[in-house]
């Protein structure tokens, strides 16, 4: 990635504008032109370096405001069927593999979004009558000490 | 909150296509507009709305961290619950933590960090240690869903 992608990226990960040609001005600064512009985006998501752009959603203001990260332990040779099977569930936003630790078993993480917490534990039970993962615990966020999204 | 009934047809369908398929080019209001029949300005206008609103938070990249040579990892501390407030205030202070959480269980305490370089993570990994507290470092294995909620 070379410098003018790195700049396109710091001067459009808090947001552009919502005008008719949003990426104008942004050109203008990096003496490029729009449609080179969105092409380097359409290529940084090609290369993986931007997962996806896009907008991000308040749950919250939509109502959603109960918010569970459900952890599942799930046999190593099973996680590609079943994390695909989490992920195609409307209200799981997230779905990651990750490392097990010593007395720590879990290796599947989802975030599960609802109105209220019974429906997150109900939608958990739908989860796992669908993939037969009966190990998981529900955590619920008790508080929200920060969420400001990963910045270059 | 927004009551669903202040968000109309045209706001959900919105919602839904700029999570995941936002247009590429110079215009893409004009774009989403062609794309749902109604014009470049009515979803401008939506749009602030929904931003406004706090249901967009914005639109933009999500970034891969690893992509650009940095490194990222979720912790699980332990942290006792009167020390709780203190130390999470002191976690947020690493511009890298992007999320930090409550949550119920053994490990209370959870939090994404996100490190432009493998040695910036470490560095933070060692301040980390220092507090004193256990903790669980769960780096992302593979992932399978990152950040879409549909069917608002």
């Amino acid at each position: 990635m070379n410098v003018i992608d790195m700049q396109l990226i710091k001067l459009t990960q808090n947001g552009i504008k919502l005008v008719p040609e949003p990426f104008k001005k942004i050109a203008v600064e990096l003496n490029i032109s729009e449609e080179d512009a969105v092409q380097r985006i359409g290529s940084l998501i090609d290369r993986g370096i931007i997962r996806r752009f896009g907008a991000s959603i308040g749950h919250r203001a939509l109502g959603i405001v109960a918010n569970a990260m459900c952890v599942w332990n799930v046999p190593d040779k099973r996680i590609e069927s079943v994390g695909t099977t989490m992920a195609g569930f409307d209200e799981v936003s997230h779905c990651y593999e990750r490392a097990r630790c010593q007395d720590w078993d879990y290796n599947l993480y989802t975030m599960v979004h609802a109105r209220t917490q019974e429906e997150c534990e109900h939608i958990a039970q739908e989860i796992s009558r669908a993939t037969g993962i009966t190990d998981y615990t529900i955590l619920f966020s008790e508080k929200e000490f920060k969420k400001t999204g990963v910045r270059i | 909150m927004i009551d669903q009934k202040e968000l109309d047809d045209v706001d959900r369908q919105l919602i839904n296509i700029v999570q995941l398929d936002f247009p590429l080019d110079p215009h893409p209001f004009r774009t989403l507009g062609e794309q749902i029949s109604i014009s470049e300005k009515e979803v401008i206008s939506h749009l602030k709305k929904l931003t406004e609103l706090g249901a967009i938070r914005k639109i933009g990249p999500i970034i891969d961290t690893r992509k650009i040579g940095g490194d990222s990892t979720l912790i699980a501390m332990r942290v006792p619950e009167h020390e709780i407030n203190e130390v999470a205030m002191q976690i947020n202070s690493f511009d890298e933590v992007s999320h930090n959480y409550l949550r119920p269980g053994t490990y209370n305490l959870w939090f994404t960090v996100s490190a432009r370089s493998k040695s910036r993570l470490l560095e933070i990994f060692s301040e980390i240690k220092k507090m004193g507290y256990p903790f669980l470092d769960l780096p992302v294995e593979r992932m399978f869903k990152i950040g879409v909620m549909f069917k608002v």
